[in-house]
This record gives structure tokens, C-alpha cells and sequence, in this order.
């Protein structure tokens, strides 16, 4: 919780990016990837085409490519996943290096490798370039219901304290010589879980009880609420904007 | 199991998301009821609480280990609204902020992991707590079985909508094999931990187990040398709104965009396929982007025009799990309706 509210994938910095409001940003990027499921996978070139608009914005927003990069490493099961298509897909079949692989399975393998990369790369620099305040903002601007906003900012807030109190018990654990080893510990390992559960309830009543204290009456009052000029938007609609033309030639040519 | 974008194409994925949205919505107002004013600092809490469950690493054997889903302990503990809704905005916070799942599949992920889980675990857990004898034993028999359930449930739910919209051709039987064969495994893991979590929380406070609720000890006053019942505390008149319109207005909307969108989307697959379907020249074509979906092939045998086909194959897989969900829903809160009319003596 000290170390400023900001999440593991945020990157402090100054870009034009970084400087967007947050639902220009999330409006952008979900815009991005709905253009980019849509796209035929058959146009091959057209997904190089928007690696190379997200390479753009990652160099505009001066997010190293290195952090990127480590950062995709998130959807390697599904990596996974998709390399064993070809071998189990339907359909007529080709010879590769002596491997007898489904062509359907080899273009679903490939549509997925690529729109799920392209979606994890745009969520990827979304979350690196907005703060986690800001991002929470952006969804009740984009009138997520505020109930369910709150429920996320509570969550994201208290997120850090509930891991740290789950790692004070594990050091304790390991204090007293416990180790987890097999199946046979795992009695142990649920009494901690147990017991985070009803420490997080407690403290979520005390927090509501300080929250009643300090007037809480159902919903939280908007200190800052953000908006965006036109040219924001535009600004930030260029990504999609650029994606989509990519998209129509994909299907017309 | 969090599915990336591109695994499902988009009129599935739109039609879940609607579904996503539908449930999430009552879950909010169910939620509120639940908790009331509470609502938003408990929910969070005990959402930041499964989010730190699924990072608690169980050991299995020799190097391997598994971790909890979560799904069905939510609902156990907090109640199926409350449930869904923290396990939602878990994934919701993963796919923004940790770009885990594809934004377009958040519809996806939300009903496969959220709902499924949550209502079929919920329903479970239900029907054995009033089978079996009132006690904590049942308790954790319950919370077993409704957790070894739900896992399965949930990659059921996720070959169904795989089926509906796919973007690879595997058999189904494949799929679900697959699919259903390793979160049985996974399930044994789930209700386990699941068991003995409850069990742990049930043994210290019962009261805060919403599964455990009819466990709780009346409060007793003696008067006058008499043991007699202490009267409930007067509880708030929550406004009763009738549910039914928002029901309707999801139901209708999941189905039109369920069988519209899908309808539309495969009806253009590209320029070549739409002009051969306007001159009614594409009797003949062999390969549709829809004749792979098995529902083309036996869901709907006797409708020949494969786009009808996957618009319908939508409006079935929609209205399949909008039924089977609104009558776990409409159980539950007939259920509360009963609770809430227990007598309250009127002297205090």
C-alpha cells in the first residue's frame, strides 16, 4: 500500500500516452482489439501491420521494448495450447518436417497465436502507461455501474494489504519449521486460507464502519472528473482508427 | 483457463458478453441485498481475498502444484451474488490490468469462470445442505461436492461456447474430453482445499459463512424464568422491485444479438460469399464458415442455410444457460422471500 498505489505494470513517465485521459486510453484499446478479432486471419500481413501500429504507440509512449516483451510472457499456456492445434485439428492435412499437421489447425493455431499477442501487447501498454487510480477513473467515465467500480477500487487497494497479510502468515508458517511438501499439508496451507478470509471480511467491516464515520452514505463523491477535448480523443482513436482501415482492407482484398 | 482474444470469434463473444453483463447486473442489485450498504468495502475485500487465494500455492506432488479457482468457496462464503461479482471484477482486474484474458473475451472468461462456477457450485451446495443433516459435517460434504462440481461444470460451460464459436476446428469430442478429463482432475484439488477452507472458517466463525447461515444459534432471552426466542432484529424494508423487466430486457437482448449479430456476421463472411448468397448460388459451395460448427451439422439438422443455422445455434447456447441460470436465481430468491417472512414478533 506505500508504494504509491501504483500497480507492477505501471511505468512512470511523461509521454503524450501517458498524458491521455484514462477512457480515451481504455476506449482506444478495447476498439484495437475488437478490430483486430474481426480481422481474417488469412490476411497475414494485416497482423504485422498492427504489431507494428502498437510498436508506434510503445515507441510514442517510450515503453522499452524489452518490458514489453517480458511483460507477453503472460499467455505462454496458451501458447501452449495453440502449438498442439495442428496436431489435433480436423481437415486435410500437409507434411511438415515429417510431421503430418491439420492446415485448419495450423490457421487456428496461427489466429490465435497472433490476435491473442496483439490483444495481451495492447492490454499490455494500456496498463503500463495509465495509473491504476487513473484506470478506475476511466471506467466509471465509460459508465461502468459505480457499485461495481468501487467494488474494483476496494479490491485493487486492499489487494497488496491481503498478499502481504497471506505472506506474514507463510513466514510464520516457515518460522515454525512448516513446509509444504504434498497433499498431506494442504490442511495447513486451507486453515491459513480460512483465516485470511476472515481477516479480510473483518477488516472490510472496519473499513466500512471508518467509511460510515466519515460520512459514507452508498456512494463515493467525484473529485476529479476527468474529460476529454476532441482532440484527445482523436488523438487516442488513432490507434483504432488506423487498425480499422488495416481491417477493411483485410477483408476487401 | 483465462481465455486470450481471438480463441472465440466475435458474435460468440459478443453474445457472452451480454450474458456476462446480464449476470453481473443482477448479481449487483442481489449483491446489495446481501449486504446492503456493505456492499462495496466487503465485496472488494473479499475480492482482493480470492485474488490473494489463487496466488496460495498448493503443493501436489514431487515439483507440481496447483492453486484455487475460487469460484465456488466465494460462493459458499459470501453468498452466489456476492460470489459472482468478486470473482468477476477479479477477472475484469486481471484482463485490464495484468493482461491476463483478452479484453473481448472478458464476456468469456466472466460466464465460463464467474458465473458457471459460482451458480452451479452455489446450486450444489444448496440442494445437499437441505439433503443432509443440519451440521457442520454436511457443510464441508457440501462445500466438496459444490466445488468438485463446479470445475467440471466450468469446462463444460467453456466446450459448449468453444463449440458455438471456436476458431479452430477440433472435434468437440476431443475438446471435451480434454477438457472435462483434466478439470476433473482439477476439481478433486478445488473441492478439497474448498472443503477444508470452509471447514476452517466454519470452525472459527460460523457466522460469517453465508452457506452456514441456518447453523447459527438463535438468540435466546430468558424471561421470566423462560427460555423464549429473542425477536429478530427489525431488519430494513429493502424497496422490492420486481426483477422480472430487467430479466426480460436481458433475456431478449442476449437472444437478438445471440442469433442476430451471429446471423449477420456469418452472413458476410467475405464480399465473394455474400454476392454468391444474394444470387442464391452458394447451394453448392461446400465449405461455409459455419459448416465446421457442429451445431450447423446436428444441433439444427433440418434448417439447410448454415448462417440460420449458427444464428440459432447462438440463440440455443444463450438460451440454455440464461434458463438454467435464472432458475438457480429464481430458486434462491424464493428461498430469501421465505426467509424474510419468518415471523417477527411484534413486542419488544
Amino acid at each position: 500500500m506505500g508504494a504509491g498505489h501504483a500497480h507492477r505494470l505501471y511505468r512512470h513517465g511523461h509521454s503524450p500516452v501517458h498524458a491521455l485521459p484514462p477512457h480515451t486510453k481504455l476506449a482506444a484499446v478495447f476498439c484495437f482489439v475488437v478490430v483486430v478479432v474481426s480481422t481474417p486471419r488469412e490476411a497475414m500481413w494485416a497482423f504485422a501491420l498492427y504489431a507494428v501500429l502498437l510498436g508506434v504507440v510503445a515507441y510514442v509512449a517510450r515503453v522499452p521494448a524489452a518490458f514489453l516483451l517480458k511483460r507477453l510472457l503472460i499467455e505462454v499456456p496458451f501458447v501452449a495450447f495453440a502449438v498442439l492445434m495442428p496436431f489435433v485439428a480436423e481437415g486435410e492435412r500437409v507434411e511438415v518436417l515429417g510431421m503430418s499437421l491439420s492446415v485448419s489447425g495450423l490457421w487456428g493455431a496461427w489466429n490465435v497465436l497472433a490476435k491473442g499477442t496483439l490483444g495481451v501487447a495492447a492490454s499490455v501498454l494500456l496498463a503500463s502507461t495509465t495509473e491504476l487510480r487513473e484506470l478506475l477513473l476511466g471506467l466509471q467515465r465509460l459508465k461502468l455501474p459505480p457499485l461495481l467500480v468501487q467494488i474494483a477500487s476496494f479490491m485493487i487497494r486492499y489487494g497488496d494489504v491481503i498478499t502481504d497479510e497471506m505472506r506474514r502468515m507463510r513466514i510464520a508458517r516457515e518460522s515454525r519449521g512448516f513446509e509444504a511438501r504434498g497433499v498431506k499439508h494442504w490442511g495447513v496451507l486451507a486453515k491459513s486460507a480460512g483465516a485470511l478470509f476472515i481477516r479480510s471480511y473483518e477488516r472490510g467491516e472496519r473499513v466500512h464502519l471508518a467509511m460510515v464515520s466519515r460520512g459514507y452514505a452508498g456512494s463515493m463523491p467525484v473529485i476529479d472528473e476527468v474529460t476529454a477535448s476532441r482532440a484527445q480523443w482523436t488523438y487516442a482513436f488513432a490507434l483504432p482508427g488506423a487498425a480499422l482501415l488495416v481491417c477493411l482492407l483485410g477483408w476487401t482484398l | 483457463m483465462h481465455v486470450p482474444d481471438g480463441f472465440i470469434d466475435a458474435p460468440v463473444s459478443a453474445a457472452t458478453g451480454v450474458v456476462a453483463a446480464t449476470a453481473v447486473a443482477v448479481s449487483l442489485r442481489g449483491a446489495r441485498r446481501e449486504l446492503d450498504e456493505r456492499t462495496a468495502p466487503l465485496a472488494g475485500l473479499v475480492a482482493a481475498f480470492i485474488f490473494a487465494v489463487q496466488m496460495l500455492n498448493f503443493p501436489v506432488a514431487a515439483g507440481t502444484s496447483g492453486h484455487l479457482l475460487g469460484g465456488a468457496l466465494a460462493a459458499i462464503l459470501v453468498g452466489p451474488y456476492t460470489g459472482v461479482l468478486c470473482v468477476s471484477v477479479v477477472l475484469l482486474m486481471q484482463g485490464i490490468l495484468f493482461a491476463d484474458g483478452g479484453l473481448t473475451a472478458l464476456g468469456v472468461n466472466i460466464t465460463d469462470m464467474a458465473v458457471v462456477t459460482t451458480v452451479v457450485a452455489y446450486a450444489v451446495f444448496r440442494l445437499l445442505v437441505k439433503v443432509l443433516p443440519r451440521g457442520r459435517r454436511s457443510i464441508t460434504v457440501a462445500s466438496f461436492a459444490a466445488a468438485l462440481l463446479s470445475v467440471p461444470a466450468a469446462a463444460v460451460a467453456f466446450t459448449l461456447i468453444y463449440w458455438v464459436g471456436g476458431t479452430t476446428d477440433v472435434s468437440i469430442g476431443k475438446v471435451t474430453t480434454a477438457m472435462v478429463g483434466v478439470h476433473v482432475l482439477i476439481g478433486i484439488g478445488e473441492a478439497t482445499i474448498t472443503a477444508l477452507t470452509v471447514g476452517a472458517v466454519v470452525a472459527v466463525r460460523p457466522d460469517l459463512v453465508y452457506g452456514a447461515r441456518d447453523l447459527r444459534q438463535r438468540l435466546k432471552l430468558r424471561v421470566n424464568g423462560e427460555l423464549v426466542d429473542a425477536p429478530d432484529p427489525v431488519a430494513v424494508p429493502v424497496a422490492a422491485r420486481s426483477q422480472r423487466k430487467v430479466w426480460l430486457a436481458g433475456l431478449v437482448t442476449s437472444l437478438v444479438l445471440a442469433g442476430g449479430v451471429s446471423f449477420y456476421a456469418s452472413a458476410s463472411p467475405d464480399g465473394l460469399e455474400k454476392v454468391a448468397a444474394d444470387q442464391g448460388i452458394d447451394k453448392k459451395t461446400e465449405k461455409h464458415a459455419n459448416a465446421d460448427s457442429p451445431l450447423a451439422d446436428y444441433g439444427v439438422k433440418d434448417v439447410d442455410d448454415a448462417r440460420l443455422s449458427g444464428g440459432l445455434a447462438g440463440v440455443i447456447g444463450v438460451g440454455v444457460t440464461v434458463v438454467a441460470g435464472s432458475a438457480v436465481f429464481w430458486a434462491v430468491r424464493r428461498r430469501r422471500t421465505a426467509d424474510d417472512v419468518s415471523p417477527v414478533s411484534a413486542g419488544v
